[in-house]
């Protein structure tokens, strides 16, 4: 079952047990994106802050299985103190990456990369996703306010 | 009896093991083969056409139309073909909301598929009908003492399945349907989980509408029958318009054909027709009597072994029923899925397009194994091992304490 322990490795574990920056904050300066699988049930909910041109804080919650849940702790932490356009730049490279589509592999995906062995199980790409979907929103609708 | 050699999807998957026949079953090479003769023998059009392919084509449809009015105990008018269950269901609802009135009441419950309920949501929302849920047992079911707490003068419809597609339970349907008329109210009932498994007898059920896809029933995708009682029918103005369904059209008036062509607008999908008809055939071969049988048997063995696994939570587990609603406890649904599909047993993960279903379960997802009558022992005990496997799997990762 090499597969199986590519994709629930021990980081993506750890995130899922102790996810974060859980929580939303619901304060002025956030911009919230709620983003859900109507198939499966995952539910997550994204808030970012950006403050001088870099993504200052993310918030995380919601509920869903543990690529869902653990990919929304990681970005969370790995995203934060980033530049925006940095950021989009790893949510672009890193949902290319799920999907098993090209992607620029010069760009450092941080713990982002545990989940590269995702590509193989195409049922889980959507799970891997929808976090990163959900920070993108808010990081392009508050570009867009800027 | 060895089903599967009727089944050509496990010659290339010889170790495959299907449980989710509820989401669609398998298909035997017989339909395939009756859906290939349609497009190497006939290919043409069929009622319009004054050439052999063509009404060579219509007498067959025609003649699969008759099976299945047999197979449901109901006459050839009253079956109509349709793209599935959810267009069947659909119709009903676009058809007669037309009657509803503000404050009339629609009966549903909250173990409906999406498809069941949603065009009645949408339907009293329009209209500023009130929709009434059964108040379900503990065990999830529908009582017909529950169904009288919310029957009353003001009930006009009453939308509900006859088997749920995840708990598996039989309403008492026909029980509902007597004490519904006696209201003066119509009921549709959503049979896409009952006909692949018992025999339907619509006259015996009274019912005045009765839906089903055939995909679920070792038949062709894109094509559902729509039973409704004549009388009924006859009443009711179509949804669709366009080719084939009129009598006669001038630039201001329209007259509509007799039923059931009234409702098939449009080039039907003939291949998938003839598909169904084999696939009535297959059944009748193997027989309800042996389908029900080794649905008990299957679901029966694998519920007993499972109840012997601490880690394993089942939430239908008061009745026999070729579904089985589950998860391993504090591993989500679709964590648990993927090791089954890695392992070759394919299982169902997530909320089976029934939400409210798993809001009253007060649970995120589960898992879903379906039997059928192509399953076997061996089917069962490869479940089981992946399932001890899977446990001792997420065990191994950290993810279960
Ligand atoms: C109870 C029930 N009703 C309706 C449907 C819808 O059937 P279809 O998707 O074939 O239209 C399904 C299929 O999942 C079902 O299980």
């Amino acid at each position: 079952m090499s597969d199986m322990n590519s994709i629930y490795r021990q980081v993506i574990m750890d995130h899922y047990k102790n996810p974060r920056n859980k929580g939303l904050k619901e304060e002025e300066g956030y911009v919230l994106c709620h983003l859900k699988n109507p198939s499966c049930g995952d539910m997550i909910n994204v808030e970012s802050k950006i403050q001088n041109g870099l993504v200052s804080d993310i918030r995380q919650d919601g509920q869903g299985c543990s690529i869902c849940c653990a990919s929304a702790s990681i970005i969370s932490e790995t995203l934060k103190g980033k530049s925006v356009k940095d950021a989009l730049n790893i949510i672009d490279n890193y949902l290319k990456m799920v999907s098993n589509e090209e992607y620029d592999k010069s760009i450092d995906l941080d713990e982002l990369a545990v989940f590269e062995g995702i590509k193989d199980f195409p049922a889980r790409v959507r799970c891997a996703s929808i976090a990163a979907q959900a920070l993108r929103k808010t990081l392009e609708k508050e570009e867009k306010n800027a | 009896m060895n089903y599967k050699q009727y089944f050509p999807v496990f010659q290339n998957r010889k170790d495959m093991v299907y449980l989710d026949s509820a989401a669609s079953s398998l298909k035997p090479k017989k339909v395939s083969d009756a859906i290939t003769d349609y497009y190497n023998f006939y290919s043409g059009n069929i009622e319009r056409g004054v050439y052999p392919i063509s009404f060579e084509a219509t007498a067959i449809v025609e003649k699969v139309r008759e099976k299945i009015a047999l197979f449901i105990n109901a006459s050839k008018e009253e079956v109509i073909f349709t793209r599935g269950c959810t267009d069947s269901l659909n119709t009903v609802a676009l058809s007669l909301k037309e009657n509803l009135k503000k404050g009339d009441e629609i009966i549903t419950t909250e173990l409906e598929h999406h498809s069941s309920f949603l065009p009645w949501l949408k339907a009293s929302e329009e209209k500023g009908a009130v929709i009434k849920f059964i108040p379900l047992t503990e065990e999830g079911k529908i009582t017909v003492d529950n169904f009288k707490k919310v029957l009353s003068d003001k009930t006009k419809i009453v939308a509900i399945s006859h088997v749920s597609n995840v708990m598996g339970y039989l309403t008492p349907v026909k029980e509902i349907i007597a004490l519904s008329h006696i209201k003066g109210a119509i009921v549709s009932v959503d049979g896409a989980q009952a006909a692949p498994h018992m025999k339907i007898d619509v006259k015996d059920l009274d019912a005045d509408f009765y839906s089903f896809s055939f995909h679920k029933m070792c038949g062709p995708t894109g094509l559902g029958v729509l039973y409704g009682k004549k009388e009924l029918l006859n009443s009711m103005e179509p949804v669709e318009l366009g080719g084939e369904m009129n009598d006669e059209v001038s630039k201001d008036n329209v007259t509509y054909k007799n039923i059931p062509y009234k409702f098939e607008a449009g080039t039907m999908p003939i291949a998938e027709i003839f598909g169904a008809g084999a696939a009535i055939d297959f059944l009748n071969e193997v027989g309800f009597g042996y389908i029900e049988k080794r649905d008990k048997e299957l679901s029966g063995y694998a519920k007993k072994l499972l109840r012997s696994i601490p880690e394993i939570v089942i939430y239908n587990d008061y009745e026999e029923s070729p579904i089985i609603a589950f998860n391993i406890k504090g591993i989500h649904s679709h964590d648990a899925v993927s090791f089954y599909s890695e392992n070759n047993v394919c299982l169902r993960a997530g909320l089976h397009c029934a939400e409210p279903l798993h809001k009253w379960l007060n649970i995120t997802a589960s898992l879903r194994a379906s039997f059928y009558f192509y399953n076997d022992e061996s089917d069962v005990e490869k479940f089981i091992f992946v399932t001890k496997k899977a446990i001792a799997f997420f065990k191994e990762v950290g993810y279960l304490e």
